[in-house]
C-alpha cells in the first residue's frame, strides 16, 4: 500500500496578511479556506474531508461549524497537531484518507495571530516537572543544537548566515515578504546575539497569516484547471530526549521522515530541483539538508555557504518565496507555507525571478515542537504531472 | 540576579513523588532498570528502554559533563543558560547553569547538581564543579 501519486494539491493559498489587527484568527482559517477553494476551482460544499492544527480555535467541530463546511458530506476530520510540520502531515494524511477513499476533497487550513494576539500555551507533558522551570524556548532549543552542531563538525556562524542571506536574495521578490531587503553575511552576525550562537538575523519573523490546501483524488483533479502537482512520497517521524541516554541534538527527526518520503518516491535527493525547508532558524534548515541527505552530516555548513541556496545561482534553490528567515511565519508554524512554494514551483507559479527551470519535483519538510528537546518531522515529495 | 529569580513548584504526581521527597533532603535521584540495568532521566515507572516495570530509585552522583547550552541574552527575568548535562551515571539531562560566569560555559565542562528552593520541592540545578 503507498499513497504514491494517489493524491493531487489542486488549490492552495496564502494569506497575503502578515500583520492582522483587524481579523480575528477563525475569520483568517476561512479566509485561507475560501482562498483555496477558489483556487482550485471547486465548491465549498463539496469538500467532504478537513485537517487542522492547534491553531484552530476550539479544534475540529467548531471549525467545521464556523466554515459551513456541509456536514452531510464531510465525512473524515483529522486533528493531528506537531506543531508547524502538522501541514506536512495533514496532507500526508488526507492523501492516505483519499486512498482509502475515506475522502475525496480534503480541506487543510492554518491561520492566527502571533503578532498581534495571544498564543495559546502548548499542552505540558509528563516532563513539565522536570522542564518546565528551565525556560526552553524556540530561540535557545534551537541555539542548543547549534552549539553542539559547532563543537562536533566546526559548524560555523558565517555558514549559518548564509541560508539567512539567500532567503533574502529570494523576498527581494515576494511583495508581501515582511523583509525584503537584501542581507550579507556581516549583517547577520552584526545583528544582536538572542541566544548562543544564534544571532537575531538567524530567526524567523514573527508574523500574522495563514495559509490552506485543497486535496484530492487524481479524476478530481485532473477534471480542474490548474497544473496538476502530486504527492508521491511522505513521511513522519518523532524523536525526543528519551530517557536521556545517547542524547544527540545535531540530529533530527527528519533522518527518519525523510528517508521514508524518498523511498516511497522512488527518487533521491539528488533529483529534487526544489526544497522547501522549514527555517524557523537558520540552523532548523542545515540539520534538515543533512538528515534528509541533500549532504553527509556535518557537511551541511560548506553545502549552504557561497549562495548554494540561491535560485539560479546555487545547485539547491530553497524558500523562494523568503520563507520564515524573510516572508512570514503564521502562527509561528512554517509548515504550510512550505507546501504552498513548493506548489507554486511545480505550477510554475513562482516569481520569475526565482522561478525553478523544469521544476518538476520538489521537497516540502518541515519540523515541530523544539529542535532541542523534543519534535515531530514530516516530509512531502510532490511532483508535477 | 539569580538569587532573585523565582522558581515554580513542581506539582508532583504519584510516579515522581519520590523524587521531590529526596530533593527536600539534598538528593538528586534517577532512575534505574533492574531488568536491563539502563538508567534513565527524567523518572518513569516504566522503562522506557525494556518496558520492565521493575524499575528503582537510584541516588546519582549529581556529577556530569555540559552536553550544551545556549546562553538566552534577555528574558523578563534576566538572562539564563540552558543545557543538558550527560550525568555520570548516563542520561542527559536538561537544566539551567547557575552560580557562575555565564558567558564562561563549555561544552565538556564538568558539572555539579544545586538545589534551588521553590515554594514546594527544591529544583535541580547545575554549576561548574
Amino acid at each position: 500500500m503507498t499513497i504514491k501519486g494517489k493524491a493531487y494539491i489542486a488549490g492552495i493559498y496564502e494569506h497575503p496578511t502578515r500583520h492582522a489587527p483587524d481579523k480575528s484568527t477563525a475569520q483568517l482559517h476561512a479566509e485561507v479556506a475560501k482562498g483555496a477553494i477558489e483556487d482550485a476551482g471547486i465548491s465549498k460544499d463539496d469538500i467532504d474531508g478537513y485537517f487542522c492544527a492547534g491553531d484552530a480555535p476550539g479544534g475540529a467541530w467548531p471549525m467545521v461549524d464556523y466554515l459551513g463546511l456541509n456536514t452531510k458530506k464531510l465525512r473524515h476530520v483529522d486533528s493531528t497537531e506537531t506543531g508547524g510540520c502538522s501541514y506536512i502531515i495533514h496532507l500526508g494524511h488526507a492523501a492516505e484518507a483519499i486512498a482509502a477513499g475515506k475522502c475525496s476533497i480534503a480541506l487543510v487550513t492554518l491561520a492566527g495571530k502571533p503578532r498581534t494576539g495571544a498564543m495559546p500555551p502548548r499542552a505540558a507533558g509528563a516532563e513539565v516537572d522536570f522542564e518546565s522551570a528551565y525556560g526552553a524556548t524556540t530561540h535557545n532549543a534551537y541555539g542548543m543544537c547549534a552549539m553542539r552542531h559547532m563543537h562536533d563538525y566546526g559548524t560555523t556562524s558565517e555558514q549559518l548566515a548564509w541560508i539567512k542571506v539567500a532567503a533574502s536574495h529570494h523576498a527581494q521578490y515576494n511583495p508581501h515578504a515582511m523583509l525584503k531587503d537584501v542581507v550579507t553575511v556581516e549583517d547577520v552576525l552584526n545583528s544582536p546575539m538572542i541566544s548562543d550562537p544564534l544571532h537575531r538575523m538567524d530567526c524567523c519573523v514573527v508574523s500574522d497569516g495563514g495559509g490552506a490546501l485543497i486535496v484530492t483524488t487524481p479524476e478530481i483533479a485532473k477534471s480542474l484547471k490548474k497544473p496538476l502537482v502530486r504527492l508521491i512520497g511522505h513521511g513522519e517521524a518523532m524523536k525526543g530526549p528519551r530517557g536521556g541516554k545517547d542524547l544527540d541534538l545535531t540530529y533530527s527527526a527528519g533522518v527518519w521522515s525523510g528517508p521514508r518520503a524518498f523511498e516511497e518516491a522512488g527518487i533521491t535527493p539528488k533529483d529534487i530541483k526544489y526544497a522547501s525547508i522549514y527555517d524557523s532558524f537558520t540552523i532548523t534548515v542545515l540539520m534538515q539538508l543533512e538528515d534528509l541527505g541533500f549532504c553527509k552530516k556535518g557537511e551541511g555548513g560548506k553545502f549552504v555557504a557561497d549562495g548554494n541556496l540561491i535560485s539560479g545561482v546555487g545547485k539547491l534553490p530553497f524558500n523562494t518565496d523568503g520563507g520564515g528567515l524573510c516572508s512570514n511565519h503564521p502562527v509561528n508554524r512554517g509548515g504550510m507555507t512550505k507546501i504552498l512554494e513548493a506548489v507554486r514551483q511545480l505550477r510554475g507559479e513562482a516569481h520569475p525571478k526565482v522561478q525553478v527551470k523544469n521544476c518538476d519535483l520538489a521537497i516540502a519538510h518541515g519540523t515541530g515542537g523544539l529542535l532541542g528537546v523534543r519534535h515531530a518531522a514530516s516530509t512531502a515529495i510532490l511532483e508535477r504531472v | 540576579m539569580s538569587e532573585m529569580k523565582k522558581y515554580p513548584a513542581p506539582v508532583t504526581n504519584p510516579e515522581t513523588a519520590a523524587f521531590w521527597d529526596a530533593a527536600k533532603e539534598g538528593k538528586f535521584m534517577i532512575k534505574r532498570c533492574t531488568a536491563c540495568g539502563e538508567a534513565h532521566y527524567f523518572p518513569r515507572s516504566i522503562c522506557p528502554f525494556c518496558y520492565s516495570d521493575e524499575t528503582v530509585w537510584e541516588q546519582a552522583s549529581g556529577e556530569g559533563t555540559i552536553y550544551t547550552y545556549s546562553l538566552m541574552r534577555k528574558s523578563p527575568t534576566g538572562p539564563y543558560a540552558i543545557g543538558y548535562v550527560t550525568l555520570k551515571e548516563g542520561p542527559s539531562v536538561q537544566t539551567n547553569f547557575v552560580d557562575c560566569d555565564l558567558e564562561k560555559l563549555k561544552i565538556g565542562q564538568k558539572v555539579k547538581v544545586v538545589f534551588k528552593p521553590t515554594d514546594g520541592a527544591p529544583l535541580p540545578f547545575f554549576t561548574p564543579a
